[in-house]
């Protein structure tokens, strides 16, 4: 693949010299870059890449048996209103039933040192899903936002075949109940959107680093990837991090210490 | 000659069949905001009622790829907006899921013989549109007002 890729920590000074090739429309874009949104209001312009959202695991900070996040995450995104279809067996039911972050536990078998950590859509810059996709229904964001439009989604699934995470979850049966900001219908493909309805409502946050905050772990850090003065890249700069499967190339928005 | 004829009383039977059914559904055909729901109380709707009548589709898939690829919530076209005014409420004061029989959406839908699907996966009744700005106003983690306390990584 011949993808240019989008240095994490590009820096000021070559925003500026792209953005000078690019058009002299851009009114002083230096202007505007690195700015917060000021204020939590539903926003009235589309997304645009001055930010890149992700998420810092610290994987020392992440307990064992602690499932605060992704009983968060379900809450928040509607996950625990799916009921297992009449007669199915528990455990594919378990198997099927559609989750947005998997709490993966490793051990290194010659030390027996046991790593826990939540596995969710890494939101990639360069996604296997959205290349796979043949209607163009998964698709990323300007923002960096890995999502899918269900409108456009037929359900084949290339998409879970692609994702070397195992991100994505498939719903099988048509969805009783359904939350307004979490839609939710048989034969389409979801997963982990970074709380998109919050960012658009001008909170930045997630569900999963809330709980693991109000957990009392702290294990789970979101911000913009793009604010060298944010939350996200002064804790990134601090620790050495890692991508899981730095080798594909991805460039992923979900990064890991302590692997 | 006599299919003609044959054809002809067919018809007129459907017709008549098709209207008494009409006459059994609604007082006044076109009219189907629910007295209960919060759009009777309203002079009109995001639109005339008539451009809403004919349009509300097209409003709708508009403004579905401005909130799926552009990030924009809380238009007045959304189908959150749709449901919210347009919901009927029981007489304990719940709402009743808007694709039921006799509610505003399946009423109408079902006089006009369309197929009714957006609520296969949207929400049928006003629930967990509870992130609204006015929430994230009030929640802890603003941003502009980022945490002054140490992040993860230096604790």
């Amino acid at each position: 693949m011949n993808h240019e890729t989008e240095s994490m920590n590009q820096g000021r000074r070559d925003f500026l010299g792209a953005a000078a090739g690019v058009s002299a429309a851009a009114v002083a874009p230096g202007m505007f870059l690195h700015t917060p949104v000021a204020n939590a209001a539903a926003r009235t312009e589309p997304v645009t890449d001055m930010h890149r959202w992700g998420l810092l695991v610290d994987t020392s900070k992440c307990a064992d048996g602690c499932t605060a996040c992704v009983d968060a995450c379900d809450t928040e995104n509607g996950l625990n209103l799916q009921s297992k279809p009449l007669g199915d067996d528990k455990l594919k039911w378990q198997n099927q039933r559609s989750t947005w972050i998997r709490k993966v536990k490793l051990q290194d078998n010659l030390t027996g040192n046991v790593t826990n950590l939540p596995l969710m859509c890494q939101h990639c810059e360069h996604p296997p899903c959205v290349d796979v996709c043949p209607t163009g229904a998964s698709f990323k964001r300007a923002d960096g936002i890995v999502m899918v439009d269900r409108h456009t989604c037929i359900g084949c699934r290339y998409c879970m075949m692609a994702c070397p995470y195992k991100a994505r979850s498939f719903i099988h049966e048509q969805v009783d109940q359904k939350l307004t900001r979490a839609p939710r219908g048989k034969g389409c493909v979801e997963s982990c959107t970074f709380c998109v309805h919050r960012l658009d409502s001008g909170d930045i946050s997630t569900a999963c680093a809330d709980a693991c905050s109000a957990e009392g772990h702290q294990a789970l850090v979101f911000g913009d990837l793009k604010d060298p003065t944010g939350p996200l890249r002064q804790a990134l700069a601090k620790a050495p991090s890692r991508q899981i499967r730095q080798d594909l190339g991805l460039n992923t928005g979900v990064r890991y210490t302590g692997l | 000659m006599a299919t003609v004829m044959m054809k002809g009383v067919l018809l007129a039977s459907l017709v008549a069949t098709f209207g008494m059914g009409v006459v059994a559904q609604a007082e006044e055909v076109g009219d189907y905001v629910l007295p209960s729901s919060k759009a009777a109380s309203l002079e009109n709707c995001v639109e005339p009622t008539e451009y809403m009548r004919r349009n509300h589709f097209e409003l709708i898939r508009h403004q579905r790829d401005q909130t799926v690829y552009g990030g924009i919530r809380g238009s007045d076209h959304g189908i959150s907006g749709c449901v919210s005014c347009h919901v009927g409420y029981d007489d304990k004061g719940a709402p009743v899921e808007i694709d039921g029989k006799g509610q505003f959406c399946q009423s109408c839908h079902e006089y006009a013989a369309v197929e009714l699907n957006c609520f296969d996966c949207h929400a049928t009744v006003p629930t967990g549109e509870a992130w609204n700005h006015e929430v994230a106003a009030a929640h802890a983690h603003l941003p502009g007002a980022a945490k002054t306390g140490p992040t993860s990584a230096e604790r």
